[in-house]
């Protein structure tokens, strides 16, 4: 049984979905939680149930905006401290930005983005996708402890019988001294939907959309059904969607339980961003597009017409 | 020494000059095709890289690269766009005859100003009743005291409509066939030159074609390449060094049609397997692989023998009938293998079709390459 | 001004990935290598500044095998002043590329301003090198950068994070900033560019020379593999009109039922 640390993000009330993965993933084993500033009962409950034992709450001047640089001496502390033999995180922007420093400031090896994993007694053993997912690999980490993981949203799924943990909650007072680098401002995006890492559905549009306007039957779609909407790099690189909404190689790596492909032919690199999606549903004109041999359900058509009924079926289905 | 490995340097210039064409000139190629528009943005963002002007010596600014150089960059840019490529290559080959038989001054007159800023020069050589029978031309050039005067008519004219500088081939007297030939230079401006409207083609569509006339056009003596009748040899030397760029062109546009035809065939599903499977498809892809080779191999051998100061006449012409023959088959093939989709402009092939043709006939038909083969194997 | 790139060279995103036949890493025999995407928004990044300051010399580095130097060739050839290869595997782990990066820094004797990177490297994808490079370096780092502003020492930088939500930074160089695709458009190396690259020193060092050894080894991978295939979905016709309320309703049907994710 390995002494395990959940570094465990806040959003509003409730811990970030990923952690609760993580969590129960890690059922049996000795797994504390770890939060920075102040820690809402909800999100307290929430890593109990799912087997935290300790969570706290790291406090110090210095760590209301998020820095590499003040997250990482605070969580140095707590894990030299208690003396984790692993960390964990989820893949979020904070856990890539963190977590390799954190790994650096103890020169300690880091499994970047894993899948799935096992404990043979309480050696991790890891699974991760390479090149976007066209490949994957067994990863195991080497030299000194603790050895530091971040996990991709959605991959592990929850675990519906964790069995819950105490949950005794701790503030802690820690020092991170000087910070160089320090976020002074947040601009928030457009979309006050999931990230496209993090969302549970994704409607992409691909070329076919034509211009950024035509994004708005997306949109409408992925309001009914509460989707994040993506874009192929075809569709970036013509202008219609930023490249913070893209899917592929040199987008975004996605793994929903639902990804919705509007005319996009499926280009390897998009192919490969989006593959381990759970269900793929495709709609394009052409009946050879390499996207429908991706597809669990095909739809040869003009998503002009497709999409717009979509909405609708989907709206008639959910309002009943 | 046989070598078939490129240097470290042409590998990057390959790979520069591709991603070029992919990036730059592919995406807007369809767009240019049908609104027939010259693409002078295109044209002027290649000229900063460095891909335009390739046969003016670093002396002159230029960048100094071979013909084998020139061959590989022009692959690529034709694999871009062919009718893009016409407009940029044509540059080369109105340039190449002040290379050839200009004075150091001259070069340094009318060459160097293209290494400081994006122009447009244009050859001409051909006349609404002279194209294969280039000897047999009527635009006249008169002696005069201070100068010379151009009278005449020309026919098919690259780039004429934006042209900055012409180089106008002429004779003293029809009479003398070969032996009258000039070669001079005629600046863009110069009083009497009359340009025509552009010609609606099959292909090459955004390529500027037009006819000119130059009603006694006055130039200096200094604008004359050589003496008078040094034209023919000029002109036949500027062939020797055109002739495996157009070949180069040709190769660039048979391998786009290729690439598309072996991404189409393993998508397109017919009889439950890709039609990649058949072995009907196969062949006609084979075919068009291996025609490819050796287009390719003929068209660097005709541009490394001048590299190395051999003779080339003989290979500069086999290379572009070879060259130009097996881009029309392979964008032909290209189209079938495609079936219904390849005849609708909504797809990429009926456009490599029509550009194709026209390389069998500018620069020297392939009916005139073989007569060039046949005297020079026969002689 | 001294400006550090570290780029890598990664298989091309066309690139069909195979697993080699000890499934220790994959075939790289046929595969044409480019300069890591996101490590062109660095490297035109760098040349922005030395267009702005003369006086800027921009050294690019890049760990990885010695039977290709195009990426760093290609580097050079779009402006920069030189550049240094230290010869390792290409999937060597991010802690000793790191390492690598900061001797191969520190042999320089130059004191670096600023240090330039991709966000990520598309082959491993691990996103570990940049913080790890500043970690080691005692600087400060700021990463998935789409915005930069330098203003003396002064820096703005913009940093992307979820849902296209912007964190603006000020901090001063030196720093180590990782840039992300919409930061600038990479120029082309030019033609003249590639001519004059030859001409330009290109350094190389071994891993021993820039103090990695096999020890700082901290991740093993084994047993590549290829996803595994899905089964062939349903596909269905609804190019008529007539046709396309029946199979919408078919597929929201079986969404729910089938596949229940809705």
């Amino acid at each position: 049984m390995a002494k395990i640390l959940v570094f465990t993000e806040l959003n509003g009330e409730h811990a970030k979905g990923v952690a609760l993965e993580i969590l129960g993933k890690l059922n049996g084993h000795n797994v504390d939680c770890v939060c920075i500033g102040k820690t809402p009962k909800t999100a307290i409950e929430e890593m109990a149930k799912n087997g935290a034992s300790n969570v706290f709450s790291l406090q110090s001047t210095g760590l209301q905006n998020y820095s590499a640089e003040g997250y990482a001496a605070a969580l140095k502390e707590i894990i030299q401290k208690n003396n984790y033999d692993y960390v964990f995180a989820g893949s979020t922007s904070v856990g890539k930005d963190l977590f390799p420093r954190l790994a650096g400031t103890l020169n300690c090896g880091m499994a970047s983005e894993v899948t799935n994993f096992l404990f043979e007694g309480d050696k991790f053993l890891g699974t991760r996708p390479l090149f976007a997912g066209k490949c994957y690999a067994k990863v195991e980490i080497l030299g000194p402890k603790p050895h530091f993981v971040t996990v991709r949203p959605n991959a592990l799924g929850m675990n519906a019988a964790a069995k819950a943990g105490t949950g005794a909650a701790t503030d802690v007072s820690v020092n991170v001294g000087d910070i160089k680098a320090i976020v002074k401002e947040v601009v928030k995006g457009a979309s006050e939907k999931l990230d496209l890492t993090e969302a549970n559905i994704i409607v992409s549009g691909g070329r076919a959309m034509k211009n950024a306007e035509n994004f708005k039957i997306l949109n409408e779609l992925a309001d009914v059904i509460g989707a994040t909407v993506g874009a192929s790099r075809a569709a970036v690189d013509s202008g219609f969607a930023p490249h913070s909404m893209q899917v592929g190689q040199t987008g975004k790596t996605v793994s929903p339980a639902l990804y919705i492909a509007c005319g996009i032919s499926g280009a390897i690199q998009h192919l490969a961003g989006m593959r381990t999606s759970k269900v793929i549903v495709a709609i394009n004109t052409d009946p050879d597009a390499p996207i429908f041999t991706k597809a669990d359900y095909g739809i040869v058509g003009d998503l002009f017409q497709i999409v717009p009924l979509l909405t609708a079926e989907f709206k008639n289905l959910l309002l009943k | 020494m046989l070598n078939f490995e490129l240097t470290q340097e042409q590998k990057e210039i390959k790979e520069m000059a591709l991603k070029f064409a992919k990036q730059e000139m592919q995406p807007k190629a369809t767009e240019h095709d049908q609104s027939a528009k010259f693409p002078i943005d295109i044209f002027k963002k290649a000229w900063e890289l460095g891909l335009l002007n390739t046969c003016i010596p670093s002396e002159f600014g230029g960048n100094g690269f071979s013909v084998v150089d020139g061959t590989l960059i022009t692959e690529c840019l034709a694999y871009g766009c062919m009718g893009m490529n016409t407009s940029i290559m044509s540059n080369d080959l109105a340039l190449l005859p002040i290379v050839i038989g200009g004075s150091k001054e001259q070069k340094e007159k009318f060459l160097r100003p293209f290494t400081e800023s994006y122009k447009i020069a244009s050859f001409c050589l051909t006349e609404p009743s002279n194209g294969s029978d280039a000897a047999g031309i009527k635009t006249l050039i008169k002696e005069t005291p201070d100068g010379y005067i151009i009278n005449g008519e020309k026919m098919w004219i690259t780039n004429a409509g934006f042209a900055d500088l012409f180089v106008v081939y002429c004779t003293i007297d029809p009479k003398l066939k070969h032996k009258g030939i000039c070669a001079v230079v005629i600046e863009k401006g110069t009083p009497g030159i009359e340009i025509g409207k552009a010609e609606k083609k099959m292909g090459h569509r955004c390529s500027d074609t037009r006819g000119l006339r130059f009603n006694n056009v006055k130039i200096a003596k200094n604008h004359l390449l050589g003496n008078l009748g040094d034209g023919w040899k000029i002109a036949m030397k500027t062939l020797d060094h055109s002739r495996p760029l157009i070949a180069s062109s040709a190769i660039g546009g048979a391998q786009c049609a290729y690439e598309h035809s072996i991404k189409y065939a393993k998508e397109r599903i017919q009889f439950d397997v890709p039609i990649a499977r058949h072995q009907a498809i196969q062949f006609m892809i084979a075919n068009m692989a291996m025609k490819i080779e050796a287009a390719r191999l003929l068209t660097q051998r005709a541009a490394w023998m001048l590299d190395h100061g051999i003779k080339n006449t003989e290979f500069a012409s086999m290379a572009k009938a070879f060259a130009a023959d097996s881009c029309m088959e392979i964008t032909t093939d290209a189209v079938q293998i495609f079936g219904g989709y390849g005849y609708s402009v909504e797809y990429p092939v009926e456009k490599l079709m029509r550009d194709a043709k026209l390389i069998q006939i500018y620069e020297g038909t392939s009916q005139i390459q073989r007569m060039v083969v046949a005297r020079e194997v026969l002689s | 001004m001294n400006i550090f790139v570290c780029i890598k060279q990664v298989p091309d995103t066309e690139t069909k990935v195979t697993p080699n036949s000890s499934g220790t890493y994959i075939e790289t025999n046929s595969i044409k290598w480019i300069m890591n995407p996101y490590d062109e928004f660095a490297v035109e990044q760098s040349l922005l500044i030395k267009a702005a300051k003369p006086e800027a010399n921009v050294t690019v580095i890049r760990v990885g095998g010695s039977k290709d130097t195009e990426a760093l060739r290609t580097a050079m050839a779009m402006g920069a002043d030189e550049a240094i290869l230290i010869e390792a595997s290409d999937n060597l782990d991010s802690y000793m590329t790191a390492k690598a990066l900061k001797g191969a820094i520190e042999k320089t004797g130059k004191k670096p301003d600023l240090i330039l990177t991709g966000k990520q490297a598309i082959d491993d994808d691990c996103l570990q090198v940049p913080q790890l490079l500043a970690q080691m370096l005692g600087l400060p780092s700021v990463s998935v950068v789409v915005g930069f502003e330098l203003a003396g020492n002064d820096l703005t930088l913009r940093r992307e994070i979820e849902g296209g939500t912007i964190e603006i930074y000020k901090l001063q160089s030196p720093c180590l900033v990782a840039c992300n695709k919409g930061l600038n458009t990479p120029r082309y190396a030019s033609l003249p560019g590639i001519m004059k690259a030859k001409k330009k020193p290109l350094t190389t060092y071994k891993l021993s020379d820039v103090g990695v050894a096999d020890a700082d080894m901290r991740i093993k991978y084994s047993a590549f593999s290829l996803p595994p295939e899905k089964p062939a979905g349903k596909k269905m016709d609804a190019m008529d009109a007539a046709k396309q309320n029946e199979v919408v309703k078919k597929v929201v049907g079986l969404l729910r039922t089938e596949a229940k994710v809705i």
